[in-house]
């Protein structure tokens, strides 16, 4: 029992870091299908990086590449004002190729010193909290959500609206490098393509099942980390094939899509922000 | 200093804009390839060398045909707003539908049909799913379909590794090989599957038509360019979008068809049945402007990148994430591009 809920938290974790990424923008209005993507990057970066240098720094460059990542997407679904779902699948794309040509020299390589999975847990469960204070209890905050419910109203306030959607996604982004860098640093101290395996987009999903608060993304994240280890768990003691455990997390997010729709999304989450229309 | 829509752009600022992101597109893959290890120059002439030899153009012909099928499709539902994400998913029911009808009903003459329809129906179903879940849950069909791509993924491993898997294939993952009745005709000396390709330029011209000259067209592109008016018109949009879900989803699965019947013979490992088609076809689709009769430029304009990103791997063995990558960077230029030429820069608040 006390180890499900432990496994359960230590996988919970990179969703709960990455959906916070994901909240955070989505809460000013930008909608973030790059997190998949941007975690790969970040994971590679933190790896190598890790590697050179040691893992704090590794930590650290995963954090700026995530940032970096977000500040990317923002010039495209805010500066630019294009589809945001189209540019996210495009830096989602991008991230994931990038991360699997660079990072074919990195390929099954040990590192030396991993850091510890709780650690980056109890960071999470923090974070979690920061975030929800940040959103609650802060001016940029309250900014932060208006731009996402009513943009006008922000820009009425002298506020750029612009300015505040970048800042949600760089620390989204920053936030989505920590969930990258606890994949390749704490949870599989390694670098393999493809080793996201579908989490960025359960992220997301998780988003929607928390219904856009903080503290709930915590509780979903690790009801999503539960499922996974009985997955594992349950694997080969009863006789369903492996394909289908593997194929749940995905079957979960549907399920997840279908109950509880998008009726409390922000106002204007996926519009553009264009003055004077 | 701020940003402003521009409601006619000139047409001098629409292709410069175009020029600069592609520009600047190049120039970022051209980097990448330098971190890579490859010089950029000679990745670029790799890349564009099968558009100098017939083998070549028969490599960009054979990758274009699916990506005619689906970015047909594909064009269609995005003017419509349904954001199928999930084409590859629904390429890859098709084959299980087109295998299924191959290897386990009785052959004779109207196998090869039956598989386009098995095939076909598999994918629209497939599709259509997603579409009734946006109706009826409101549920995004972008992350619904994104997901039944793992899902049918992990299905057609499922069917390769256990229940169809080959008595033949000692240790490797597919099924037996089709009989002869089940495998489509191809262009002598290529892999050019032509039933297929005509199928896809017929499907292409057919959508076109539908979409600019029928009643059912003019409620679809209602539906996309204002769901609100469409609403006040008392079109039934569920109904809409799921038509539109089974025919992008039916095109998709017939493409499924085309590449196991007529290139690989038997059903495989599902990255090798798909080879990237799905979200190139976004691509596809997305450059057609909501068009689907455009797409018989530019589906054979994305058969030159994959075939390219193919000479790529094979000339500096590069992981197959280069075409992720050279896709990836096409579509922001060309978003980019898009949203630049929209709008115009005020200096002044």
């Amino acid at each position: 029992m006390e180890e499900a809920l432990l496994r359960a938290v230590l996988f919970g974790t990179p969703i709960l870091l990455a959906g916070l990424g994901a909240l955070l923008a989505e809460r000013s209005g930008v909608v973030n299908l790059g997190v998949e993507g941007m975690m790969a990057l970040a994971a590679l970066t933190a790896f190598a990086a890790a590697q050179a240098y040691g893992p704090l720094p590794g930590v650290l460059a995963a954090l700026g590449v995530g940032m970096l990542s977000g500040l990317f997407l923002g010039l495209f679904a805010v500066t630019l004002r294009a589809n945001q779902f189209v540019a996210g699948l495009a830096v989602a794309a991008l991230g994931l190729g990038a991360s699997g040509l660079l990072g074919k020299r990195y390929e099954g390589l040990p590192l030396a010193h991993p850091l510890p999975e709780g650690g980056f847990a109890l960071v999470g469960a923090v974070l979690a909290l920061l975030v929800h204070l940040f959103l609650t209890r802060t001016r940029t905050g309250l900014f932060l959500r208006s731009a996402g419910e009513n943009p006008k109203a922000v820009d009425l306030f002298g506020v750029s609206v612009d300015g505040v959607r970048y800042l949600a996604l760089g620390l989204g982004g920053g936030l989505i490098g920590l969930a990258g860098a606890y994949l390749s640093l704490a949870y599989r101290p390694s670098w393999t393509d493809g080793m996201t395996a579908g989490l960025g987009w359960v992220a997301i999903a998780l988003v929607i099942l928390a219904a856009w608060h903080p503290l709930r993304a915590l509780l979903g994240a690790y009801f999503f980390g539960l499922l996974f280890f009985l997955q594992f768990r349950l694997q080969g003691s009863v006789p369903i094939p492996s394909e289908a455990f593997a194929a749940m997390p995905y079957l979960l997010v549907i399920l997840v899509l279908a109950l509880s729709g998008r009726s409390r999304a922000p106002k204007a989450l996926g519009q553009p922000f264009e003055r004077g229309r | 200093m701020r940003v402003e829509v521009d409601p006619a752009p000139r047409p001098l600022k629409v292709v410069g804009a175009y020029a600069l992101f592609v520009g600047l597109a190049l120039v970022a893959l051209g980097l990448l390839f330098r971190a890579y290890g490859v010089a950029p120059l000679e990745a670029y002439r790799v890349f564009l060398s099968v558009l100098g030899d017939p083998l070549g153009l028969a490599e960009v012909a054979r990758r274009a045909i699916p990506l005619l099928l689906i970015g047909s499709g594909l064009a269609l539902a995005f003017r419509v707003g349904f954001f199928n994400i999930g084409a590859e998913g629904q390429l890859l029911l098709g084959a299980v539908g087109a295998t299924y009808a191959a290897l386990f009903l009785p052959p004779g003459p109207w196998t090869l049909p039956l598989m386009f329809l098995l095939g076909g129906g598999l994918g629209g179903v497939w599709a259509g799913l997603a579409a009734w879940l946006r109706a009826r849950f409101g549920a995004s069909e972008i992350l619904v379909t994104l997901m039944q791509n793992y899902l049918a993924y992990y299905l057609v491993v499922y069917l390769v590794a256990g229940p169809w898997k080959g008595r033949t294939a000692f240790g490797f993952l597919y099924t037996d090989p089709f009989p002869e009745a089940a495998r489509l005709p191809v262009l002598p000396g290529t892999l050019v599957h032509w039933p297929t390709l005509l199928l896809g330029a017929v499907a292409a011209l057919v959508l076109h038509v539908l979409l600019f000259r029928t009643p059912w067209g003019f409620e679809w592109r209602v539906l996309g360019e204002n769901p609100l008016a469409a609403w006040y018109l008392g079109l039934d949009a569920g109904r809409l979008l799921l038509r539109v879900g089974l025919v992008s989803g039916a095109l998709a699965g017939l493409a499924g068809v085309g590449e196991v019947a007529g290139i690989h013979h038997k059903l495989l490992e599902p990255a090798q049945v798909s080879l990237g088609y799905g979200f190139t076809a976004i691509l596809v689709a997305w450059l057609a402007r909501g068009g689907p009769g455009y797409v018989l430029l530019t589906a054979p304009l994305l058969g030159v990148v994959l075939a390219g990103g193919d000479a790529l791997k094979l000339a500096f063995s590069m992981p197959f994430r280069v075409v992720d990558v050279t896709s990836g960077l096409l579509l922001l230029a060309l978003i980019g591009a898009e949203a630049a030429s929209r709008h115009r820069l005020v200096w002044r608040r």
